[in-house]
């Protein structure tokens, strides 16, 4: 059900995305994920005196990737600024973040919602160290840091306020992850925590050009969790308007638990981060040779990909988009392109054996082990008249499970196609003996019949008899 | 540009600090003769001077994404006032 709103929605997103480098930002240390706490450390990310920090050029390069890819204008002079605050997780009681010169700026992405195409701005993407990470000891006498993340290096991206909707926002997380994993950035796994995202949010009157009081909203884990923390935001926002009151200022922590927002007390005291050069750090110098270097290494990103697909592949627009927001589907697609002319077919398979499978497990494309020439064999299987439809479904669904060729599975299981027109006849004539009633039926004129007749083919067949075979003989021989 | 003590009290907030009446005052005065003597930059035509970020003349320092060792978790510890399974541990932080 939707009810008109009364109030026009204005969000604005921050999003952080770690690097995959193989060392941090400004150390030596390897980049790690689940490891033992503390184990990936130096006197640098540990905040020792008298360090000091040397930033790693394929973060700086990865960043001008993802900005370029975001279509941001770079910048000729970047440099590093210290944002301080005093956080147990951040051990110099500073961040290095970049301030005044981030490495891109005045970027766009096109989105896609209901069909429309939307452009929404990016202000600026900037690269910086992360946190690390803190757990809390039961029955909150003290809490635990492992240091682990600190300098893994991650890029944060902020959207003009564009998105007006809850939709909008998930539309446009959702196409930057596909974004980052074309350029090969980042893995942005949101689970993982390579992916994170804050949300500014605020209502105002339609037609209103000032933007209301806007809450700024946090741990949101999961694309779902934006979505839904937003649309309880807006409707806890719109609630308190309704009543005459205002919106408070704050930030709020979304409780996935109890689908909820919560304000976040105490942390609005200090938003004053002494911005200030690192002394520590010298300025990067962006010549044209190197964007041109970095821009070359960009590959074709979704958008460009979903026209192609459209205009040389005939694809529909919702088919091309749906394979192309996953850089996994589509390389897939293109990969069977080279085992079989029908990119219809392929695409076809993709879009609906293929997902309806990864949605039933709960699964990413990653987690197949499906190949494009598989893919591509099995479909030149079927036009080759080796495998029916029907049965290519069950070679399919193997190849997925254990990523076998479509020859091996045929072979090993037995599924070869049986269109050898006596063997067929022989089971034809077989049928037609064991059913007198359906053959009157059919002779009557009832074409149901035939139907029947056909199922029970193809039963005694264990459904290995080409089908359109099959329909033929037993037509033959009714007729006869 | 003169300091207040209100910008004395909020710096020191931001610090972690806590003052006295006394040293509050003696950190007004003292803060803003040093912020007075700054002052004096002031008196120079820098109307063609670029920004300057840095002192140094040189620029993109930077390392290649090459692992290095890092420290032995037993000396990574030997800084830490309280210690918990290889973790740091510090006053509760609530969220």
């Amino acid at each position: 059900m939707t009810v008109a709103k009364p109030y026009e929605t204005v969000i604005g997103l921050e999003v952080h995305v770690e690097l995959r480098t193989k060392t941090k930002i400004f150390c030596g240390c390897s980049v790690s994920f689940g490891d033992p706490p503390n184990t990936h450390t130096c006197p640098v990310c540990l905040g020792h005196p008298g360090v000091l920090p040397v930033v790693n050029r394929q973060a700086v390069e990865f960043a001008m990737k993802a900005a370029m890819a975001l279509n941001c204008e770079i910048a000729d002079v970047t440099k590093f600024d210290r944002k301080n605050y005093f956080y147990p997780d951040l051990p110099k009681a500073y961040q290095i973040s970049q301030y005044d010169q981030p490495i891109g700026r005045n970027g766009w992405i096109d989105i896609e919602v209901n069909g429309e195409t939307k452009r929404i701005g990016i202000t600026r993407v900037h690269l910086e160290e992360d946190a690390g990470k803190l757990t809390h000891v039961e029955g909150g006498q003290a809490s635990l840091v492992d240091l682990n993340r600190v300098g893994t290096p991650l890029i944060e991206i902020v959207s003009e306020p564009d998105l007006r909707s809850p939709e909008e926002a998930r539309a446009y997380m959702e196409k930057l992850r596909a974004i980052m994993l074309y350029c090969e950035v980042s893995d942005v796994k949101m689970e993982e925590g390579s992916l994170r995202c804050d949300a500014n949010i605020s209502l105002r009157p339609w037609g209103q050009k000032e933007f209301g009081v806007r809450t700024e909203l946090k741990n949101m884990n999961s694309f779902r969790s934006v979505q839904r923390a937003l649309e309880y935001e807006e409707w806890r926002q719109a609630d308190i308007l309704d009543s005459g009151g205002t919106v408070v200022q704050e930030t709020r922590r979304w409780d996935e638990a109890a689908g909820k927002t919560v304000s976040m007390r105490g942390k609005e005291e200090a938003h004053d981060y002494r911005y200030f050069p690192d002394p520590d750090l010298v300025r990067i110098v962006i010549d044209e040779e190197w964007k041109a270097r970095v821009r070359a290494s960009i590959p074709e990103l979704p958008d460009a990909r979903k026209a192609r697909y459209m205009s040389e592949y005939g694809l529909s627009a919702y088919d091309a988009g749906v394979i192309t927001s996953s850089k996994k589907l589509a390389d897939l697609f293109e990969d069977s392109l080279k085992y079989t002319k029908d990119a219809k077919a392929a695409a076809n398979w993709i879009m609906g054996e293929l997902l309806g499978y990864l949605n039933a497990n709960n699964l990413e494309p990653d987690d197949v082990k499906l190949t494009g020439q598989g893919l591509g064999e099995m479909i030149g299987l079927i036009e080759k008249g080796t495998i029916s439809g029907k049965i290519a479904k069950t070679v399919f669904r193997t190849m997925l499970e254990t990523g076998k060729s479509p020859q091996q599975i045929v072979e090993e299981q037995g599924l070869v196609q049986i269109s050898d027109e006596g063997a067929i006849r022989e089971v034809v004539a077989k049928v037609i003996a064991a059913n007198p009633q359906s053959v009157a039926d059919y002779k009557s004129g009832k074409e149901k019949a035939l139907g029947f007749l056909v199922g029970q083919v193809m039963k005694e067949t264990k459904g290995k008899a080409n089908p359109a075979l099959v329909n033929k003989l037993l037509v033959e021989a009714l007729k006869s | 540009m003169s300091i207040s003590i209100r910008d004395v009290e909020h710096v020191a907030n931001l610090a972690r600090l806590e003052l006295t009446e006394e040293e509050k005052a003696k950190y007004t005065e003292q803060l803003g003769a040093i912020l007075a003597y700054a002052q004096k930059l002031n008196e120079l035509d820098t109307e063609d001077v670029p920004q300057t970020s840095h002192v140094l003349p040189i620029s993109n320092v930077m390392r290649d994404d090459v692992p290095r060792p890092s420290t032995p978790i037993e000396k990574v510890m030997l800084n830490a006032p309280d210690e918990e399974d290889g973790q740091f541990r510090v006053p509760a932080v609530l969220e």
